[in-house]
């Protein structure tokens, strides 16, 4: 393979690995904030057992998303250099703001709540979680604001000179509704995530009849948020359909497989393209309905791919315009089934936990599964996200091929990238083990961590 | 402010997050290296762990803003030095992940095998970090082969970074692992408390004599490798000096038991190796081995001026937050550590 194909796999796996962990941070951090605070009001014991039950499970995930960040914050000046070269007079802000704004507050202040218990007030205490919370959904606020000007660049100029973008107007940079659009759509997938998370492992305990009183109420608070976040979920995923269209219409309309240009246009459920996931064979369609996600109108007309290919050659110069197809194709439709199933999944349980009927669903078994369903449409989002800006890695200004570092060789690359597999791999392992042990483990072994009575109570599977 | 001097205050701004994360995340690498050789049961392994449980992480933040600062400040600096760094850095980073980790995870069972084994990755991932950026610092100095493109040429065409483990590149490493190790040992001696700090403390006399004889290698090294005599940056007068001095007095304290001034004393010597490391360098960021002309400076390598003045601003507005609330959490640990386990969080 060559160095960019390396480059290209090294940096999708880092990434999507990375954010595994992270909507889970994103979300669950509120939930620990808010059972704490209510034990705080009403010094209701149960509050407190849930804080630091969710909250033990938090810390294993957290750290993960931590040590695996450090590797994003490198990788755009080893593997991508001309493209830190091109962009690092923009690009390069938020990303230190992040830093300084985000990762300093939550670190700190997680060690406070770590550490602190007991040592600092009790206040204090219940303060520094907050802090954790509000940190790391900072950092999902910058960081989204930068990947959305690589979708959609905004207050910059073209110096020939220098041969690079440069800033011009930070304001723009930070209102870029892209970015924002990003922000509600991933704050709602980190909510979600984590509902979803508290809603498998409570059923689990539920159906064995353990601590059935804390973790009904956790699984009550999940449903919710559950529910809230998923219509929210599709709210910005519509939204960010239509200003896809009009920011990105490639990504678009190869999102839909949409190859001619039509008006009205109809919404493929399923297509059957060929090998090259690039000429369409068969499809099965619903009259209208991507007109409607375009522009909120069931006639407008919805540019092709074929047409927009065209126009990108006319404007860019020969090449190939198209991403992936197969890939932004089905990502889409796996994301959206699942946003799907989550709202109808937390509706039914609502309405089930409301009624106080919950034993009796036989649904109930089918939730500890269905905690890989948003981390699948995490991903599936990402890629298409991602893949979806090919062969663009800013959109319209600088192509994935010349954003590599030119120094690199092959066998650096194989290297970091058999290097990471297998760390990465490590930690999986290792960070999967503690999951299961310790939400399947309880509450009370969650409560008092130590040596002595760790060992009594969940060690007996080692 | 002048676009010049903007790049200055950049370049010191940067120079300052460098020599605190060198303050501080150096005794947290040195207390990491310790950990299996001090550590003789559980508990004080994880009394050790404790002394930094709490800041490691903020710590270890430091270094990030370091690199997004250079990157948003000096794009082409954080281009070059990252890409041309490859291997290093991916080993770096490969230590403060398996570092990091495992502070984490290590009492999360009670099998000793497990604990054991993420004490041994706590420590060599404090070993590899430490090496690989003292390596680095040193051939920052000492030139690396930057062609008229600003890119690392690889000297072979076949693995981009062997060139950095070179004589003069290594010692800095070795230095700065050991410095580090002296400096996490008199911090263990200033937070521990009962056998666990007489140990940290016997340790810290051997560690220094390790620390003193390796800087005054890379002393009479760097005269030989790099170009100082002839290319001074900014004359730091007096600075190297002091910098030399505070770490040779260091063992006076060691002796008398003054662990607060010893611990202060090797803090001041990293302090003042790096403000000399950086006024030498000045206004170069990275020294070209090939053609003096291609070497990287504030000036060549750096953002637009409404981009450093956007971030002054920011930082401006920010750094003093940041530091008073890190201060404000050694302040609220400053207590000292016991082995007793009724004290120990886990
Ligand atoms: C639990 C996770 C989850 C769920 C259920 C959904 N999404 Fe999503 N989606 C993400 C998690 C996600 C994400 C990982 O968070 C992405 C990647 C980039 C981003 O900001 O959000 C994303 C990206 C993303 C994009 C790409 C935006 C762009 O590149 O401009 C679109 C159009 C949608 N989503 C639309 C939807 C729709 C219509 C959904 C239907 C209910 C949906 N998503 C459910
Ligand atoms: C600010 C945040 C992000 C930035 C700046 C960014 C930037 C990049 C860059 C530079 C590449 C390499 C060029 C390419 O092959 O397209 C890339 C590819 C990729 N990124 Fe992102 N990314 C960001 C966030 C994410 C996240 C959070 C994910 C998901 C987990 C993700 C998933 C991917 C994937 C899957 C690829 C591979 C695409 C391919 O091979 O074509 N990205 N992104
Ligand atoms: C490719 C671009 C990305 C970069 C450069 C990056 C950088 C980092 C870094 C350096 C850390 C570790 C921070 C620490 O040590 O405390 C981290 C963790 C994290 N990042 Fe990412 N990240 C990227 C993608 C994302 C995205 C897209 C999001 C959110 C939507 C995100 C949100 C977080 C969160 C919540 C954590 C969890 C742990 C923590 O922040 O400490 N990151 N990231």
């Amino acid at each position: 393979m060559d160095p960019i194909t390396l480059s290209r796999w090294q940096f999708g796996l880092t990434t999507v690995y990375h954010f595994l962990f992270v909507p889970l941070t994103l979300g669950l951090g509120w939930f620990v904030a808010y059972m704490q605070t209510r034990y705080y009001q009403t010094r209701d014991e149960t509050f407190l057992k849930m804080a630091k039950f969710w909250g033990k499970l938090f810390l294993i995930n957290f750290a993960i998303g931590v040590v695996t960040g450090i590797v994003q914050e490198f990788q755009f000046g080893m593997n991508w250099s001309e493209y830190s070269r091109y962009v690092g007079d923009i690009f390069g802000a938020p990303l230190a703001v992040e830093a300084l704004l985000a990762f300093f507050m939550e670190s700190t202040f997680l060690g406070v709540w770590i550490f602190g218990e007991g040592r600092v007030p009790e206040k204090v205490h219940l303060a520094s979680i907050w802090l954790v919370a509000l940190g790391s959904n900072f950092s999902a606020l910058w960081i989204l604001l930068a990947n959305g000007w690589m979708q959609h660049p905004v207050g910059y100029v073209i110096n020939e000179a220098k041969g690079r973008a440069e800033l011009v107007d930070f304001f723009a940079l930070i209102a870029n509704p892209k970015g924002w659009m990003f922000f509600w759509h991933t704050i709602s997938s980190g909510l979600a995530t984590a509902a979803f998370l508290i809603i498998g492992v409570s059923a689990y305990h539920i159906i064995r009849k353990q601590n059935v009183d804390l973790f009904k109420r956790s699984f009550q608070m999940a449903v919710v948020v559950g529910l809230v976040t998923s219509l929210s979920l599709f709210l910005a995923g519509h939204t960010m359909g239509q200003y896809m269209y009009e920011t990105q219409p490639m990504k678009f309309a190869s999102v839909e497989a949409h190859w001619e240009t039509s008006a009205p246009a109809d919404f493929s459920i399923i297509t059957i393209g060929d090998l090259s996931g690039k000429r369409e064979v068969w499809s099965w369609r619903l009259p209208r309905v991507l007109s409607f996600l375009a522009c909120n109108n069931f006639d407008c007309e919805v540019r092709g791919v074929n047409d927009i290919q065209a126009e990108y050659e006319a404007l860019y110069g020969p090449g190939d315009y198209i991403p992936l197809m197969v890939v932004t194709y089905w990502t889409f439709r796996f994301m959206m089934t699942i946003g799907f199933f989550m709202i109808a999944a937390s509706a039914y349980f609502l309405y089930l936990s409301l009624n106080d009927k919950l034993e009796k669903s036989k649904w109930l078994r089918w939730m500890p599964a269905m905690i890989s369903l948003p981390y699948i449409a995490n991903m599936s989002g990402w890629i298409l996200t991602e893949m979806g800006r090919q062969p663009w890695i800013v959109q319209g200004l600088l192509k994935v091929e010349d954003a590599v570092s030119p120094n690199l060789t092959t066998l650096d690359l194989w290297i970091s990238l058999i290097g990471y597999t297998v760390v990465y791999g490590a930690l999986a392992v290792a960070m999967v083990k503690l999951m299961t042990k310790y939400a399947k483990a309880g509450p009370d072994a969650a409560m008092h961590e130590s040596v002595d009575v760790v060992p009594a109570l969940v060690g007996a599977d080692d | 402010m002048s676009y010049e001097t903007l790049q200055t205050l950049w370049f010191i701004l940067i120079a300052i997050l460098w020599i605190g994360f060198y303050f501080l995340e150096g005794f947290d690498f040195g207390v990491g290296m310790l950990l299996p050789f001090l550590g003789k049961k559980d508990e004080e392994r994880r009394a050790i762990i404790n002394t930094i449980g709490s800041v490691w992480d903020g710590n270890e933040v430091w270094l990030l803003t370091a690199g997004g600062a250079t990157f948003a400040a000096f794009p082409h600096w954080y281009a070059t030095m990252f890409s041309g760094f490859y291997l290093p850095l991916f080993l770096l980073l490969v230590g403060l992940i398996i570092r990091g980790i495992s502070f984490e995870y290590r009492s999360k069972d009670p099998n000793p095998a497990w604990r054991n084994r993420f004490d041994w990755m706590i420590a060599v991932g404090s070993f590899l970090a430490a090496l690989l950026l003292g390596t680095a610092f040193a051939n920052l100095a000492k030139g690396v082969p930057i062609d008229a493109n600003m890119n690392y040429v690889s000297p072979n065409g076949f693995v981009t970074t062997l060139g950095l483990l070179n004589p003069y590149g290594l010692i800095g490493g070795l230095t700065t692992v050991t410095v580090f190790l002296l400096h996490g040992a008199n911090f263990l001696t200033l937070k521990l408390e009962g056998e666990l700090r007489e140990r940290a403390r016997a340790i810290s006399k051997k560690l220094y004599l390790a620390a003193a004889a390796l800087t005054t290698l890379l002393l009479i090294a760097t005269y030989i490798y790099t170009d100082i005599r002839t290319k001074l940056g900014v004359n730091p007068g007096i600075i190297p000096i002091a910098s030399y001095a505070a770490l040779l007095l260091t063992i006076s304290f060691i002796n008398r038991k003054m662990e607060g001034w010893a611990f202060i004393s090797v803090a001041a010597h990293i302090v003042l190796t790096q403000i000399t490391f950086f006024t030498l360098m000045f206004p170069r960021v990275m020294v070209s081995s090939l053609n003096p002309d291609w070497s990287l400076t504030i000036y060549n390598a750096s953002s637009s001026q409404y981009t450093l003045t956007v971030m002054s601003i920011v930082a401006l507005i920010f750094v003093p937050i940041v530091l008073a609330y890190q201060g404000w959490t050694y302040y609220m640990f400053r207590k000292r550590i016991s082995t007793d386990k009724k004290t120990l969080i886990y």
